[in-house]
């Protein structure tokens, strides 16, 4: 099996692994970069539970090979805070009780993290349409729109995102 | 009841900040030494004889440990014990493969990857056989036989008759029949199963991590299948499940399977299902045909009815099957004062997944064939459907209530509900637009459901599978009791040992409310540990997740395991303080003489005396401050000899609503209002309650209008992406408009009953019950589910004619 060095830096820290070129980005970073906030739910490229940021941007973890971004600076929901605080979009989810069983929730968030960093002043239309790839069986959703539409009236994500 | 100042509150969840910083402690996350990982091979046929499995090529390979076959299941396990009969049900196919995904090896391998490979690597000859996958086709004459040793596709069928049906018809001014198919659709949690098996061969010991919603009876079922006595079989559930609806409460065979690779291989093994294999061969609840009649009164009374249920339970009848046909038994009469009823109901093995316990379930195809029906008769006789529910109602007044096959509703206000219902959604204004729609032409719909939502399970009414002869052959089984321990540490903090298994219902943040209100002492001196071990809790035959049981039994046990520790508590305090135990009471975390408010002790000095100063405590009493307490309902007996039989113990109720609009050009059916009102007797925490509802109304609507479940004729499934499955999204889900109702229960400590499935039944019929309203001036039944656009189109086509 073909192994290749794979270099990233995973919530500001660099992970330099030799991996097989198959291996998949949601393989490495739980496996490799200990980021198991990276939940799996469907390997299909459609439940969103998996969602990062690749430089920036939100991609599905399991559709990529880490091999794909080597060289990029990922950010999963364990990056949001560094010292067990929780950000202010945590902490609207939170105080909406827009989690019940938490698997689909850190997806969710680097979603809704992208989103609002791009749209500060969105409709409720907005949030449902951009919250559209992310799956949740347990909320009926309800909650987690009212929970990011809350954090847009904080800011709670400045335009353009965190540096 | 408790008027506390913790329980009733929309508490924030403890549960939340590990899950919301991605540190749950989910079954995947779980790493032991020297961990291999699993891959299953699946055959790929609907029925079919294996001739030759060679697993040469794949031992070969790479990384690979071992791999298991069927022969091997044979000869390592037995055949899970179920209630109806001699089933070969393996954990893998053995001889014979019966559906499509069905187990048919497993490679054992250094990593997934390498274990994927090797299932490519192994050879096998199928010998396919002639497949079958409606159960009403498996029930014909000539159908294929899924299992030669029974001759027969019926797993089982069992015929009640309560009262005079045939008078009842005889009299009735007007009869209804129809024919109902309530189709599959799967439970999807977003968390797949997971399992790691380790063996211990130098102390037969075996080890198994599971994401599941027991022990209970499955427990006694898995280690029996392995030839393991229950005690050498441990089983450990994490702390974080990620949902289960049910799915991780059937009979979980990849335990067994997974615990036979990890012997054969001699290394812990991990296996974490992908969404394709949970899709294609997990479980799912059982699809149903219903022919229901009822016989009617022109003023509306429902006299009668005739049910004729037929479950398809798959290629085997899995334990707790065929639950499904009696796990709502004690409400086939819905909310409703019909006092006739004759049921026949019957379970059919056909060439398709396996089924088993569902969020609701037996409710929604129950609730699905009735509320149509009484839509139906409204119809028929030009009645508002509200109205003919409310002629129909048991009383406020009529609690608690026998149902005509031996239901005991406790509480309930089923008027008030419907009342608030109509309130809520501005019903007569809906009529209003409803009209102005229909004169423009459009297909504008108001459906109504009003069910009972039964809740927690007396293990008793499995048994109703039998004959009442049969049954008096073993002491009859019964109960539905829980067990909750509460310990005071010798700081004077709490910590509560919880065996409930939530998977996301909040149970820890409930418990701890409950905790803090019994002992009066701050949440934030509480933790509740919520990971079960069945070597290390206290567990019982009935201990899991399942049938609403948390906020019934559950709440129950804790409330009293809480107040043991605060008797014990003020004996101590009495003790020390040298007074009678009678003039001290309990107020704000400590013991308190009455009329001597400064002569009081904190529950941390008490909590000290009784770890460090044993010999203080008064004599006899044992050290140590901690109760452990189970709780069990008395209405959980054994159903009657007449068949009769009170197959839960608390009974909520759901009212709900759905205004839906009919595209006629595309048959796409828009959900464009819903509402819901409750009774769950006392609300623990009205945010959860919430949460729940807005779950499962979702899920319901889900199931009438887009998840579906598929097989071709030939037995092959279709449904295996979410490509062709297809889950709501925020784009689709509406936002539900919620009311409450409390009728407390008097069978529980606090009065509170189960929320979490009342929905789930409803929602199905109740979108059903709007579409056939829409579609009801072009003359259109509504008969089955789901309702997707190109059904619907084909539908409004049918009715245009040529």
């Amino acid at each position: 099996m073909d192994t290749c060095l794979v270099r990233m830096r995973v919530n500001g820290r660099p992970v330099e692994r030799e991996v097989p070129a198959r291996k998949l980005l949601s393989d490495f970073l739980r496996e490799d970069a200990g980021a198991l906030g990276v939940n799996v739910g469907c390997e299909q490229g459609v439940c969103g539970s998996c969602t990062v940021l690749v430089d920036g941007v939100p991609a599905r973890a399991c559709l990529a090979f880490a091999v794909q971004v080597d060289g990029a600076e990922i950010r999963t929901v364990e990056g949001l805070t560094t010292d067990g605080s929780l950000h202010p979009l945590q902490q609207a989810f939170h105080d909406h009780h827009a989690l019940q069983c938490g698997f689909c929730t850190p997806g969710m968030i680097i979603t809704a993290y992208d989103f609002l960093a791009r749209h500060p002043r969105p409709s409720i239309a907005e949030i449902r349409e951009a919250l559209s790839g992310n799956l949740c069986r347990c909320t009926g959703y309800q909650q987690i729109v009212e929970a990011v539409q809350d954090a847009a009236r904080l800011g709670a994500v400045p335009e353009g995102g965190e540096r | 009841m408790s008027g506390g100042k913790w329980v009733g509150q929309s508490v924030k969840r403890l549960e939340d900040r590990r899950l919301l910083t991605g540190r749950g402690g989910f079954i995947a996350n779980v790493e032991i030494a020297n961990l291999h990982h699993a891959a299953i091979l699946r055959s790929p046929h609907a029925h079919a004889d294996i001739r030759r499995l060679d697993v040469s090529a794949a031992l070969a390979m790479a990384g690979v440990i071992a791999v298991l076959t069927g022969e091997d299941v044979r000869q390592r396990s037995d055949p899970f014990m179920n209630i109806t009969g001699p089933v070969p049900y393996w954990s893998c196919a053995v001889g014979t493969a019966h559906f499509v995904g069905e187990p048919v090896a497993v490679v054992v391998a250094r990593d997934r990857y390498l274990a994927e490979d090797a299932l490519d690597a192994i050879e096998v000859d199928y010998e396919p056989l002639p497949a079958v996958v409606d159960q009403e086709a498996a029930l014909a004459p000539n159908a294929p036989i899924l299992h030669d040793n029974l001759g027969t596709n019926l797993a089982v069928r069992r015929r009640f008759s309560f009262g005079d049906v045939d008078r009842a018809f005889a009299e009735a001014d007007l009869v209804v029949r129809e024919r109902y198919r309530f189709p599959r659709y799967s439970h999807f949690p977003m968390e797949t199963y997971g399992i790691l098996a380790s063996w211990d061969a130098a102390s037969g010991l075996l080890t198994v991590r599971a994401n599941f919603q027991g022990p209970f009876i499955i427990h006694t079922v898995m280690a029996r299948a392995l030839r393991l006595r229950q005690n050498r079989v441990r089983v450990i559930v994490p702390g974080d499940i990620g949902g289960g609806f049910g799915l991780k409460s059937s009979m979980y065979p990849y335990m067994v399977l997974l615990a036979l690779a990890a012997m054969k291989a001699g290394v812990p093994v991990k296996w974490i299902e992908d969404r394709r294999e949970a899709l294609t061969a997990s479980s799912s609840h059982a699809d149903r045909v219903t022919y229901m009649e009822a016989a009617v009164r022109k003023d509306g009374t429902v006299l009668a009815l005739r049910t004729r249920n037929i479950d398809n339970v798959g290629a085997y009848i899995r334990t707790p099957e065929p639950a499904d046909l009696f796990a709502r038994f004690s409400a086939m009469t819905g909310a409703y004062r019909i006092r006739d009823v004759a049921l026949d109901l019957s379970a059919a093995m056909t060439n398709t997944s396996l089924t088993g316990p569902v969020r609701g379930y037996g409710g929604h195809p129950l609730y699905f064939a009735l509320e149509r029906t009484m839509d139906t008769i409204a119809a028929r006789l030009g009645m508002d459907p509200a109205e003919l529910r409310f002629r129909n109602f048991i009383g406020a007044g009529e609690f608690p209530y026998t149902t005509a096959t031996g239901g005991e509703y406790d509480s309930g206000n089923y008027p008030e509900c419907l009342r608030r219902l109509l309130a809520l959604a501005r019903y007569d204004e809906l009529r209003a637009r409803q009209r102005a729609a229909r004169a423009e032409g459009r297909l504008f719909g108001i459906g109504l459901a009003t069910i009972v939502d039964p809740c927690v399970t007396n293990i008793g009414y499995i048994t109703l599978a039998k004959s009442p002869e049969e049954r008096t052959q073993r002491r009859a089984m019964s109960g539905s009791g829980d067990v909750g321990t509460v310990r005071v540490d010798p700081s004077g903090d709490v910590v509560v040992l919880a065996t409930s298994v939530p998977q996301g219902q909040g149970h820890e943040t409930i418990i701890a409310q409950i905790v803090a209100d019994e002992l009066g002492v701050p949440i934030e001196r509480i933790t509740v540990h919520a990971e079960v071990d069945t070597l290390a809790s206290v567990w019982s035959i009935t201990t899991g997740s399942y049938s609403s049981r948390f906020s019934s039994v559950g709440s129950s046990a804790y409330a009293m395991a809480a107040r043991q520790v605060r008797a014990k508590a003020v004996k101590i305090a009495a003790h020390v303080l040298e007074v009678a135990e009678e003039d001290v009471e309990w107020k704000d975390g400590a013991a308190v003489v009455r009329g001597a408010p400064h002569t009081a002790l904190a529950l941390r000095a008490i909590a000290g005396i009784a770890h460090w100063n044993q010999t203080s405590l008064p004599a006899g009493m044992e050290p140590n401050l901690q109760a452990t307490y189970a709780f069990n309902l008395p209405t959980s007996r054994p159903p009657l000899d007449d068949d009769r039989a009170n197959t839960q113990n608390v009974y909520g109720f759901g009212a709900e609503l759905a205004v839906v609009e009919v595209d006629r050009a595309s048959g796409v059916v828009r959900v464009l209002e819903y509402y819901t009102v409750h009774d769950c007797g006392t609300v623990l925490n009205p945010a959860h309650v919430r949460g729940q509802v807005q779950g499962a109304a979702v899920q319901g609507i889900s199931g009438a209008l887009w998840e579906q479940m598929r097989w071709d004729e030939s037995g092959q499934y279709l449904t295996a992406s979410l490509q062709d499955y297809l889950m709501p999204t925020a784009m689709e889900a509406p936002d539900i408009g919620m009311d409450h109702v409390e009728t407390p229960s008097p069978n529980t400590v606090l009065g509170s009953k189960g929320i979490g499935e009342a929905s789930s039944m409803a929602a199905p019929v109740t979108v059903a019950n709007a579409v056939a309203d829409a579609l009801a001036p072009l003359g259109i039944p509504v008969t089955s589910l789901p309702l997707w656009p190109d059904t619907v189109w084909r539908m409004l086509k049918e009715a245009q004619g040529p």
